[in-house]
């Protein structure tokens, strides 16, 4: 890989609070175009990575550059480069979906022609044309999160942050999401994604396994199952986070 | 095992509680800042009263009865003019309360004893009380100067006739604040513990939809109010004894009545402000609508229409009923009547029965309100 | 500057989609206004008076005469105990004792001079100053009249004092606290609902999603504060005219001053939530913080006590009070008429203390991240 086709490069990234350390030296790449699974219990600290990467959260030591920018002193330019979602649902309950998509449109500057034909496009491709005017309240879970992932690619981000994208939601819908994150990538948007479902995780071009704040392993799913005589990535993880301290 | 689900979940609320360590701050502080605030600086007493001296007499008569404003310690002379057109721009800039002008002659309507001389007071009135207040400062000051005078003058054949009046303060003999303040702010400090946080506190719960995961255990509806409320009424007291101790040590607030019965009133009390809590958050949507609903429907009457700044006496008629409603116009009387008349059970079982009655009343209606919420 | 018009656009929806909050916000305060304003008095209309007259005489009744003819005093009960008495106001049925001594009369024929006794129920203590200063003044003009049917001239050379009260003749205490009462209302419903509603997108995790994207933070903040700016400007409005209306209060000076004003210091008030919102991380926390704040500014302010009579540490600190400014500057305006002038210190207070708060503020939240 060149550098030219890094969408993120993250070196010796660490995060303390304290005494104690979240992400310790972290140093990983991740392609343009790849999808890139973030695994690790309860407490690993992925979320923390996932908010240095995206310029919520300083590091204490390390850096990154992600779309080609530093997430410390280029943030401005990082953010009109990355769309993110959030563990915790992220749009508006109280306005509804067009609202809740105008606005995003707005904040990133699109134009109201653009913003106007996305989102027919975006609607028509969940299929929640009829819901438009509905408060996004009153939509069932799973319609949610795939609302809000779509959310975050209006604005065709080079790289778009899932943090635990698939929480509480059904196998049917997580299949269906899932799909969503493919045919992104199809586009050429990288995705990063964390998750502790591990059967998620044979759906990544790569992993990375995230115990006590440091990468356990890191590759392809195939080729870790082989280095490690296991079947799954189940096995796998639960072979690596038997030594950790923190676990679910 | 159900008391051991409850035990858990009270347990669960108390780490809530001491976990938020500023908000926890803020209710330890605040019974202590207000009683500071009301023994050290909110007082009503008029001193340092800025007078104007409007004089285009400038005799010998006007000269003596200006010296004596100068000298007095109530009174400061910011400006001395000869026309009264001076004396309204210090009022509107708030610069002086009170302009004492002369008539021209001053002296030579004083000497001529066949009319009265006469001067005139303006008092900037927009403070109402205070200008009462300055008014009858200055006329007290006149009157001395024009009754030394008289000394001087041969002497009247009939003295007037005087009654005087042997006015004393029972209770509270100097009209202290604190005195005054004190009990109100317990009434004060239960209903923002007791009503406005478990308001805030359950909606939070409903808003998280956490109350869901909760109405699914095998808790009991009065088991979760409950185990919300406990932790609350806790923090509560140790609010009241905070402040109860400050004022006592502090200010020398007299305790004359009962201290249990005090506390069990402020218990009392406490039920009644909860259950009010609770049933304000059944009937809202969210933690603002709970905030501004608990805001505005017990702290405020809480502190403006139950006795605690105004005499409920001064109310208009129409007003006074509105009183009845408030559980903290009951508490108060109890509160006072214990702490400064000393007086128990005997003279306050009406209000009591009063606070018990509201209490019933509202902890059904917070229970059943609470219920088809659940369902 | 489209940013900016987008969000503005969604704060505007999101106010008036919740209903219930839009109409508790303009109903409650009106009410509010209503209640309070004639609540807030410290007169004291009728007082309960419990008689004890031991001396039976003609002028000892002429006396309980003149206190009942005055309308301000109600006789509830009489007998020749004290003890009774006592009992009557432990129980709060009455709150003043008229004592009249034995040889009330007799003395008064003797020796020109006799003495009433009144005992107050001081626990109401205001109550108790005003109905005791009635009741002097009641009794002194008996003793005047006394004097005048007997031919008695005062003797004095009396100095005829005028008195004039400015501004509020009728010395009616509401026109004093209305504009009081406006100020606590607009303070109370800005700071806390600013506060709250940045908080409440932090609680719901809507902030991180904002914070992720190219949303400068002063377009944020300035969404965020505009909308409920001009909420609270509205709700003066409407406070101003139930003002005018319902209670008559005089509004001498330039309403657009008192607009002018009030939109400087709204930016203080809503600063003041906005920096709450910066050290709180739930809603709760928002409202006690800023409750705590409120509760002591206003209690400083002037709005019941006057500043003048605070002791000198309090009223250096109350230079620092926002809220005690502006209610100075309401009352100078629409009581006394005072012009831009008059009022230009405590406005450039107010302007000054909104710059450094909101200075503060917007700093507070750049440290948000790291």
């Amino acid at each position: 890989m060149t550098a030219g086709e890094l969408a993120i490069s993250a070196h010796g990234l660490t995060r303390r609070f304290g005494s104690f350390v979240a992400v310790d030296h972290i140093t990983f790449d991740v392609g343009a175009g790849e999808v890139f699974g973030f695994l690790g219990a309860n407490g690993a600290g992925k979320t923390t990575a996932i908010r240095m990467l995206i310029g919520l959260l300083a590091p204490s030591d390390g850096s990154a550059t992600v779309a080609g920018f530093d997430v410390v002193t280029q943030r401005a330019q990082l953010r009109r480069r990355i769309g993110y979602m959030s563990q915790r649902f992220s749009l508006y309950g109280d306005l509804t979906v067009r609202e809740n998509i105008e606005l995003y449109g707005g904040i990133y500057g699109l134009s109201d022609a653009d913003i106007d034909s996305r989102t027919s496009a975006l609607l028509d491709s969940l299929g929640l044309a009829r819901s438009a005017g509905d408060l996004v309240a009153t939509l069932p879970l799973g319609w949610k999160q795939k609302l809000a992932f779509s959310v975050a690619l209006l604005h065709e981000p080079a790289i778009v942050f899932l943090d635990e994208p698939t929480g509480g939601v059904d196998p049917i819908t997580r299949r269906q999401f899932w799909e969503l994150i493919y045919a992104a990538a199809a586009r050429g948007t990288t995705v990063f994604v964390t998750t502790h479902y591990m059967d998620e995780a044979e759906y990544c071009d790569r992993i990375c396994v995230l115990v006590d704040g440091t990468i356990a392993a890191l590759g392809t799913p195939a080729a870790l199952k082989a280095e490690h005589g296991v079947a799954t990535v189940d096995e796998l993880f639960v072979q690596l986070a038997r030594g950790a301290k923190v676990t679910a | 095992m159900r008391h051991g689900a409850l035990r858990a979940f009270m347990a669960k609320e108390v780490r809530h509680i001491l976990r938020d360590r500023q908000t926890l701050t803020i209710l330890l502080l605040m019974p202590l800042v207000q009683v500071v605030l009301f023994g050290f600086a909110l007082r009503s007493d008029v001193h340092d009263v800025r007078l104007v001296i409007v004089d285009p007499a400038q005799d010998v008569a006007s000269l003596s009865l200006r010296s004596r404003f100068a000298s007095s310690s109530r009174f400061r002379i910011v400006a001395t003019t000869r026309s009264a057109s001076a004396v309204e721009p210090l009022f509107r800039r708030g610069d002086a309360e009170v302009a004492l002008a002369f008539e021209p002659d001053f002296a030579g309507r004083v000497a001529s004893r066949t009319e009265p001389a006469r001067v005139r007071l303006s008092v900037d009135a927009s403070d109402p009380n205070t200008a009462t207040v300055i008014q009858s400062y200055a006329r007290a000051v006149i009157a001395q100067w024009a009754e030394e005078r008289a000394a001087d003058m041969p002497a009247v054949a009939v003295r007037p006739v005087r009654i005087a009046t042997a006015v004393r303060m029972r209770f509270n003999p100097t009209l202290e604040s604190v005195n005054l303040f004190v009990p109100g702010l317990i009434a004060l400090v239960l209903t923002l513990v007791s009503a406005l946080m478990t308001a805030i506190s359950l909606s939070r719960e409903k808003e998280r939809g956490t109350m869901e995961v909760l109405l699914v255990s095998p808790l009991r509806p009065w088991q979760i109010i409950v185990g919300k409320v406990l932790p609350y009424l806790a923090l509560a007291f140790a609010n009241v004894i905070t402040a109860l101790l400050a004022a006592w040590l502090v200010f020398h607030v007299p305790f004359r009545g009962s201290v249990l019965l005090l506390l069990g009133e402020s218990l009392l009390y406490a039920v009644v402000s909860l259950a009010l809590g609770v049933l304000i958050a059944a009937r809202t949507s969210s933690q603002r609508a709970a905030m501004m609903v608990a805001m505005v429907g017990t702290l405020l009457p809480s502190t403006l229409l139950s006795g605690m700044i105004f005499p409920i006496a001064s109310m208009p008629a129409w007003l006074a009923p509105f009183t009845t409603i408030i559980p903290a116009r009951w508490f108060i009387v109890v509160a006072r009547g214990i702490m400064l008349k000393g007086v128990g059970l005997p003279y306050l079982w009406r209000e009591t029965l009063v606070l018990v009655g509201m209490a019933l009343v509202l902890m059904l209606a917070a229970v059943r309100s609470f219920k088809p919420r659940l369902a | 500057m489209r940013t900016l018009r987008v969000m503005l656009k969604k704060e505007f929806l999101q106010i008036f989609r919740d209903r219930f909050m839009v109409a508790l916000m303009f109903v409650m305060p009106i009410v509010q206004l209503l209640l309070l304003s004639n609540a807030a008095t410290f007169e004291v209309k009728r007082a309960a008076v419990y008689v004890v007259d031991l001396d039976h005489s003609a002028t000892s009744r002429a006396v309980v005469d003149r206190l009942r003819a005055s309308g301000r005093f109600v006789i509830e009960e009489a007998s020749s105990s004290m003890t009774l008495a006592n009992e009557a106001m432990l129980a709060r049925r009455v709150g003043i004792i008229v004592g009249l001594p034995a040889d009330f009369g007799r003395d008064l024929v003797r020796t020109r001079a006799a003495t009433v006794q009144l005992v107050l129920n001081a626990e109401d203590g205001a109550a108790a100053g005003v109905t005791s200063a009635y009741a002097s003044r009641i009794i002194a003009a008996y003793a005047a009249e006394l004097d005048a049917a007997g031919g008695v001239r005062a003797a004095q050379p009396s100095i005829d004092v005028r008195v004039r009260n400015w501004y509020n003749p009728e010395l009616d205490y509401r026109d004093y606290m209305v504009p009081g009462i406006l100020v606590q209302l607009v303070t109370v419903v800005g700071t806390l609902l600013t506060a709250m509603n940045i908080v409440r997108e932090k609680e719901l995790g809507t902030l991180d999603q904002l914070s992720v994207t190219p949303l400068a933070r002063g377009t944020f903040i300035a969404a965020k504060l505009i909308p409920l700016w001009l909420l609270a400007l509205v709700e003066l409005s409407l406070g101003l005219v139930v003002a005018r209306y319902v209670f008559h209060v005089p509004m001498r000076g330039s309403i657009l001053l008192v607009f002018g004003a009030a939109a400087v210091y709204l930016v203080a008030a809503l600063g003041i939530g906005l920096f709450v919102s910066t050290l709180a991380a739930t809603q709760q926390q928002a409202m006690f913080i800023t409750f705590f704040i409120i509760m002591i500014y206003l209690l400083m302010s002037g709005l019941f006590t006057p500043v003048r009579s605070m002791p000198g540490w309090a009223q250096v600190l109350a230079q620092a009070n926002p809220v005690k400014h502006f209610i100075l500057l309401m009352r100078a305006v629409l009581l006394k008429g005072a012009s831009l002038r008059d009022v230009a210190s405590p406005l450039a207070a107010l302007g000054a203390f909104g710059a450094v708060i909101l200075a503060l503020a917007v700093r507070q939240y750049g440290r948000r991240v790291g």
